[in-house]
């Protein structure tokens, strides 16, 4: 309960169209198709076994006592995983979902209702429910359906659909060999495989149709080596919206060899010193700072109700003029990218803090109507039964002018950031954190001993305040992560170039 | 026979058509309402009614699992079909076979009570009552910015049926409210706080003005925080943060983590590896228990199991695949209720007895390695000065390790926390690791 806020690495086993474009005084005005129903799309209604009449029915049913907004999310997702444990491939699994979310907004309050059921009896009723927040006379219902183009920045070669198993399998093998070969002290490797495909069709109260297919895959390697009575673990993964040749023996090698390295180092490493201390963070994943520190505070739903400690910022100077900070959903093949948002609407590279300055929020078609600008295609929901939201896609810092030796050496004594499992953020006060799997001393500008298993914890603005060094080093995560948000969990990339934070709290030991 | 049972039944038939040796399959079916209140006005209203299936195949020594929510006809038989296709792909397992049927023998029929008959009468005028009443409460101090309040509820039904002779069927319900609110302190810090209720029964329930007020209360106590100190110091962990922090304990004491060489609890039945207060046991039969049951999701029939007794190892949870690999006889793969032996002392007694120390409310991230039980933790709370509850803290680490922390759990709370399967009183441990300014 509560606004819980989280990203996690997971790797413990363990729309509306109308909005999409600045709203006018005449919302009625701004339908623009762009193409009339185009095969692919009449293909996708086949699928949901609906057609234009029943879409049209449900809508003015969902439309009966009135709608700023209205919209049908009909989705479709298959996904597999596989599991190779004990050196055999011992256990599958799959999963079909399926089914459509119905949605009514009334200036900034929501009726929703989903149904696995794809009977048009069973979505009248959901039409019916939704549609109990609003109380005044029909909106009008379309006329006509138009299926609206987007960009592909997830092209695919072969759809997951049409993989068999026996593809899959070598290479769940060849990466538990690779890493069962790369260290004797190993003593259980468990390598982990999913991929899904996921087809999503958007319907508007104008008529407004967005289709998009959605690719996604991951592998993870665990690894437990034993010394004598020790034993430690951890482990590295791989995410994207990718096919099956993405799966390079070089790419398993990376991941093997990460997994190996950052499992043997945990027998040498300790705890810091506990305290302040400077913070250096390595290029890529330490994104994480960046998606709590900042991220979630510019989620627009937040500033909208006053509860983000960045609700009067904007235009603001939050750090130095050496740092921008960008969302976007708009790379190529990155889990963190989006054709359209779960609105509809297109994504696009959202600069979040421009030169040091608070920039832009993340909208939502509902905040984007409050704040009266153009949403930012980031309207995201975790399936049909959910309600949309602004997400962050894939969130970053741009280069800087500094190196990575200059920060090192910069540093007179404190630790450097590597691997991360979480974070978390408590979005009003400001108070964030992460935890680091591994990392290691600086001590007088130079890398030292190996430490883990620390949470960091600082305040958000102070933070942005306090980097004082960026370099020139950016690079996204290769692994993969997941954010959650009100009980809703999305996939999200994170990036960072080496960035010195002057003073963060470091758990550690008192010595 | 329920139409549940009947569709169960009707998927094992296809699976073993389809050349399954064995299969087990399971249907449900839940419908949830919930109500989202900010600011005197309805935010959101959801609601539903949803339905799945899982089912697990056994064919030729291997193994899958697979479910949908696709229940069209056509769609389902040829789901299962491929579902044993892609099974004769995997490797044969020796380890992996249906759960045998002696451990469904004895299954207890205790009245649970996990579905209130009042629950079904709830309109959504009551509904919208509970809102408004927890809106007007958290809102009673004009510092408040903005508050959102909810009611939540929801009923399901179950059933199982598999190839060697289970058949099982559960119903349940619950209903809840909560609470957030942020209020403004200076020029930029907005602190929140939050508060929940939610159980089986109607009337075992709090009012929603309570559940309010103390939502604002732990807004108001975060004005004025500060970062507390770096030092060695007593902790005094509330109910609620005791709950999460005991969860973290418990999670690698399964036969699945110490078969994969994934928990600090291996090798050590039989052993004392915490402090002699600390006495743990899983109980399914709890009437209105939230996680009460009959049986697992093996099968398996429902019993109490002692896990920690004075601080000594007594059992794992132990599935029927990892307990043949471990060759250990199964307990179960999953909690229930996990009860917490109490102490005699309300917190007000603890925090008189300790004097001098931090009292942790809230946890904010952090982490613990389940091979190591290494853990760091960030905390909010306050400092405990001449035995009661002192000036607001936040941006500080708990760091250290599971097992070492609960060797040094000195006291207990007599006040277990209602409102989570793990019944865990407010705890004080000495000797602790804490990082600030």
């Amino acid at each position: 309960m509560g606004s819980a806020l989280w990203v996690s690495s997971g790797a413990g086993l363990s729309g509306l169209l109308t909005g999409c474009t600045k709203p006018t005084p005449q919302a009625q005005a701004i339908v623009s198709p762009d193409v009339p129903m185009i095969p692919e799309t009449q293909q996708t209604f086949s699928w949901f076994s609906v057609d234009e009449a029943t879409i049209r029915k449900v809508m003015a049913e969902l439309t009966a006592r009135g709608a700023d907004a209205a919209d049908l999310y009909f989705q479709y997702s298959r996904s597999n995983s596989i599991t190779m444990e004990d050196g055999i491939i011992s256990r599958a699994a799959s999963s079909i979902d399926q089914g459509v979310g119905l949605r009514v907004v009334v200036g900034d309050q929501t009726g929703y209702a989903f149904t696995e059921d794809l009977s048009v009896e069973a979505m009248i009723a959901a039409a019916r429910t939704a549609s109990s927040i609003a109380h005044s006379g029909a909106a009008a219902a379309p006329v006509e359906l138009n299926t609206r183009k987007h960009a592909d920045y997830y092209p695919m070669q072969r759809s997951w659909v049409d993989v068999g198993i026996a593809e899959k399998l070598p290479i769940i093998q060849r990466l538990d060999g690779m890493a069962r070969k790369l260290e004797s002290a190993v003593d259980k490797v468990t390598v982990s495989w999913a991929d899904a495909e996921e087809t999503i069709l958007i319907v508007d109260m104008h008529g407004n149709v967005v289709t998009d297919s959605r690719p996604m895959t991951r592998l993870w390697c665990m690894v437990t080596a034993k010394k004598g009575d020790v034993s430690q673990s951890n482990s590295s993964n791989m995410a994207a919206r990718q096919g099956i040749d993405w799966y390079t023996d070089e790419r398993l090698q990376q991941v093997a060899q990460e997994a190996i390295d950052r499992t043997m180092i945990l027998f040498e490493a300790r705890r810091p010193p506990a305290g302040e201390l400077p913070v250096v963070l390595a290029a890529g994943a330490s994104g994480i700072l960046l998606h709590e520190a900042i991220g979630h505070g510019m989620e627009a739903d937040f500033n909208r109700k006053g509860t983000s400690i960045y609700a009067d910022m904007l235009g603001k100077e939050v750090a130095p003029d050496f740092v921008t900070i960008v969302d976007n959903g708009t790379q190529a093949h990155e889990r963190g990218a989006l054709n359209v948002d779960d609105e509809g609407c297109p994504c696009e590279r959202t600069v979040l803090v421009e030169n040091g300055r608070l920039a832009s929020y993340l909208h939502d078609s509902i905040s984007a109507r409050h704040y009266g600008v153009a949403p930012t295609g980031s309207g995201r929901r975790e399936s049909f039964r959910d309600i949309p939201m602004p997400r962050m896609r894939s969130t970053y810092m741009e280069n800087g002018p500094h190196t990575r030796d200059e920060i090192i050496a910069a540093v007179k004594n404190g630790i450097i950031a590597e691997t991360f499992t979480n974070g978390q953020v408590q979005i009003g006060a400001g108070d964030f954190t992460f935890y680091i799997k591994n990392g290691w001393l600086i001590e007088d500008g130079k890398i030292t001993a190996p430490i883990k298993d620390i949470n960091i914890i600082g305040n958000g603005p102070d933070a942005l305040r306090n980097v004082t060094m960026v370099a020139d080093d950016t690079k996204l995560d290769f692994g993969g992560w997941t954010c959650g948000k009100n009980g809703q969990s999305v996939p999200v990339s994170q990036g960072m170039p080496t960035t010195l934070v002057s003073k963060l709290v470091v758990g550690g030991e008192n010595v | 026979m329920s139409d549940l049972l009947h569709s169960a039944e009707a998927a094992v038939k296809i699976a073993k058509k389809a050349g399954a040796d064995d299969a087990w399959a399971a249907v449900s079916r839940n419908r949830s309402v919930s109500h989202s209140f900010r600011d005197g006005k309805l935010e959101s209203v959801e609601e539903s009614t949803s339905r799945g299936l899982g089912i697990s195949i056994y064919a030729d020594g291997r193994y899958s699992s697979h479910s949908t929510t696709d229940l069209r006809d056509d769609r389902l038989e040829s789901f299962i079909t491929e579902a044993v296709a892609l099974t004769r792909a995997l490797q044969p397992d020796p380890f992996r076979k249906i759960p045998d049927p002696s451990l469904f023998a004895d299954r207890p029929d205790v009245e649970l009570e996990r579905l209130d008959p009042a629950l079904a009468g709830v309109s959504a005028d009551d509904r919208l009552g509970w809102c408004r009443e927890l809106d007007a409460r958290v809102h009673a101090d004009e510092r408040v910015i903005s508050a959102t309040s909810g009611v939540f509820s929801g009923e399901s039904e179950g059933a199982s049926a598999s190839s060697n002779g289970f058949r099982g069927e559960w119903d349940g319900g619950y209903l809840g409210y909560s609470a957030t609110a942020t209020v403004r302190e200076g020029e930029d810090k907005r602190p929140e706080g939050s508060y929940f209720a939610y159980g089986r029964f109607l009337d075992s329930l709090p009012t929603p003005t309570e559940v309010a007020a103390e939502a604002l209360k732990r807004t108001l106590d975060r004005l004025g925080s500060t970062k507390g100190p770096t030092r060695k110091a007593t902790m005094v962990v509330d109910q609620q943060a005791a709950v999460s922090l005991l969860s973290r304990l418990m999670g690698p004491a399964s036969a699945a983590s110490i078969q994969q060489g994934r928990s600090f609890w291996a090798g050590k039945a039989g052993e004392k590896l915490f402090s002699k207060r600390l006495t743990v046991v899983d109980d399914p039969l709890i009437p209105r228990g939230v996680a009460s049951r009959h049986f697992d999701s093996e099968g398996i029939s429902a019993k109490k199991i002692p896990l920690i007794e004075a601080g000594v190892v007594r059992n794992y949870y132990v599935d029927t695949y990892y307990g043949r690999k471990l060759d250990l006889a199964p307990t179960t793969g999953s909690a229930s209720n996990r009860i917490v032996t109490l102490g005699d002392k309300s917190l007000e007694q603890l925090l008189r007895a300790v004097g001098k120390g931090i009292y942790v409310t809230t946890w904010l991230g952090g982490n613990s390695d389940a091979t190591t039980g290494d853990f760091s933790l960030g905390l909010r709370g306050h400092l405990i000065e001449n035995g009661k509850v002192g000036a607001p803290i936040s941006e500080m680490n708990v760091t250290g390790n599971l097992a070492e922390l609960f060797s040094r759990l000195v006291m207990l709370g007599n006040d277990p926390y209602p409102y989570s399967s793990l019944r865990a009183p407010s705890m004080v441990f000495e000797d602790v690791d804490f990082s600030g300014a």
